[in-house]
């Protein structure tokens, strides 16, 4: 649960919530009122991705084999592995922040840190989804030329970001709720 | 959206099929980690909703709206970071910028780092991976939006 303390999470601020919401209905708090619709229409979305999301990381921890991560995404995979965590991002929805738990299950399992990077950077920039919106109401030469200017900047940077972090061995905190 | 639950479905019932074992161990561990995650994830999306409160469309569009280009470019990827917005409301908010005449590198600041920066999300980041990390990660996501709106600025008028 280590987690949870270090984002030093308090059910009390939950609470708090409710019952800022609570009462904010019941004197009809405008601010009180919207933010609670923010917070219902976001909730639902997440509800809506979360779920599969998980299943799907257990699956993946179940059926995966470390050697295989650490063939295709670990130190010896190359440019490759880039090719492969852009098509893992791909189809992916709810952004960045089903991203981490995904990004940290590539990890646990070997990838190297530039990969990760580049995960995170694909799942902001390259998520087939967004596109269609983004195309839809941009026109696709808007998602076209956005899409071509980041590819390369993303994997420049997370091949900069890995090496960093590789010189100084970087460890992750071992805050490892995910193992429990 | 719908993407998702046919792919986890069909993995499932692939998973059933070769191995009953593993596919229970494997909802069991999703299972857990769901509910390890739970607690930090609805206190982000309590900061999110209030952040959304706070800046609500009309006031992304005011002042995005009556920006000049250079100046625009940088608080549009201020606010977009400041941000989280799902999508569905991103996008046509963006396309409302375009059509007040606000530049397509403004746009592009504000999109990009809407999607890749993540102040908001930044306990929930460092949780898993570290200060260092989630500051570096971020920080360059946000030169990179920056990079971005510049490529938009340059080829403004000739491809776009």
């Amino acid at each position: 649960m280590k987690i949870l303390k270090q984002v030093n999470i308090k059910p009390i601020l939950f609470v708090g919530f409710l019952i800022f919401i609570g009462i904010s209905y019941f004197v009809e708090f405008t601010p009180g009122i919207l933010i609670a619709g923010n917070f219902k229409d976001f909730l639902l979305q997440m509800v809506m991705v979360i779920p599969p999301i998980f299943l799907l990381i257990g699956l993946f921890d179940v059926w995966i084999k470390r050697e295989t991560i650490i063939k295709h995404l670990g130190k010896g995979g190359g440019i490759k592995s880039f090719l492969w965590v852009f098509i893992l991002a791909a189809p992916m929805a709810g952004g960045l922040l089903p991203g981490f738990p995904i990004a940290y299950s590539l990890y646990q399992k070997g990838a190297r840190l530039s990969v990760i990077f580049v995960f995170l950077g694909a799942v902001g920039i390259g998520r087939l989804p967004m596109v269609f919106f983004e195309a839809t109401f941009l026109g696709w030469r808007f998602s076209v030329i956005r899409i071509v200017a980041s590819i390369p900047l993303v994997i420049i940077a997370g091949i900069f970001l890995g090496k960093l972090f590789e010189k100084k061995d970087y460890k992750l905190p071992n805050g490892n709720m995910l193992n429990q | 959206m719908y993407s998702i639950y046919i792919l986890t479905i069909v993995l499932v019932i692939l998973s059933f099929a070769i191995n009953r074992q593993k596919t229970k161990k494997a909802f069991v561990i999703g299972a857990k980690k769901l509910w390890h995650i739970t607690p930090p994830f609805v206190s982000i999306l309590i900061g999110v909703s209030i952040v959304l409160y706070l800046v609500p469309n009309d006031v992304i569009v005011k002042y995005l709206g009556n920006a000049d280009s250079y100046f625009g470019v940088v608080i549009a990827s201020i606010i977009g970071s400041a941000t989280v917005m799902p999508g569905p409301i991103a996008y046509p908010l963006c396309g409302i910028l375009v059509q007040q005449g606000v530049a397509y590198s403004v746009v592009a600041g504000f999109s990009s780092s809407l999607m890749s920066v993540g102040v908001i999300t930044f306990p929930m980041e460092k949780a898993y991976f570290g200060s260092k990390f989630a500051v570096l990660r971020n920080l360059i996501s946000f030169v990179i939006a920056l990079i971005i709106a510049l490529v938009f600025s340059l080829v403004s008028g000739w491809l776009i």
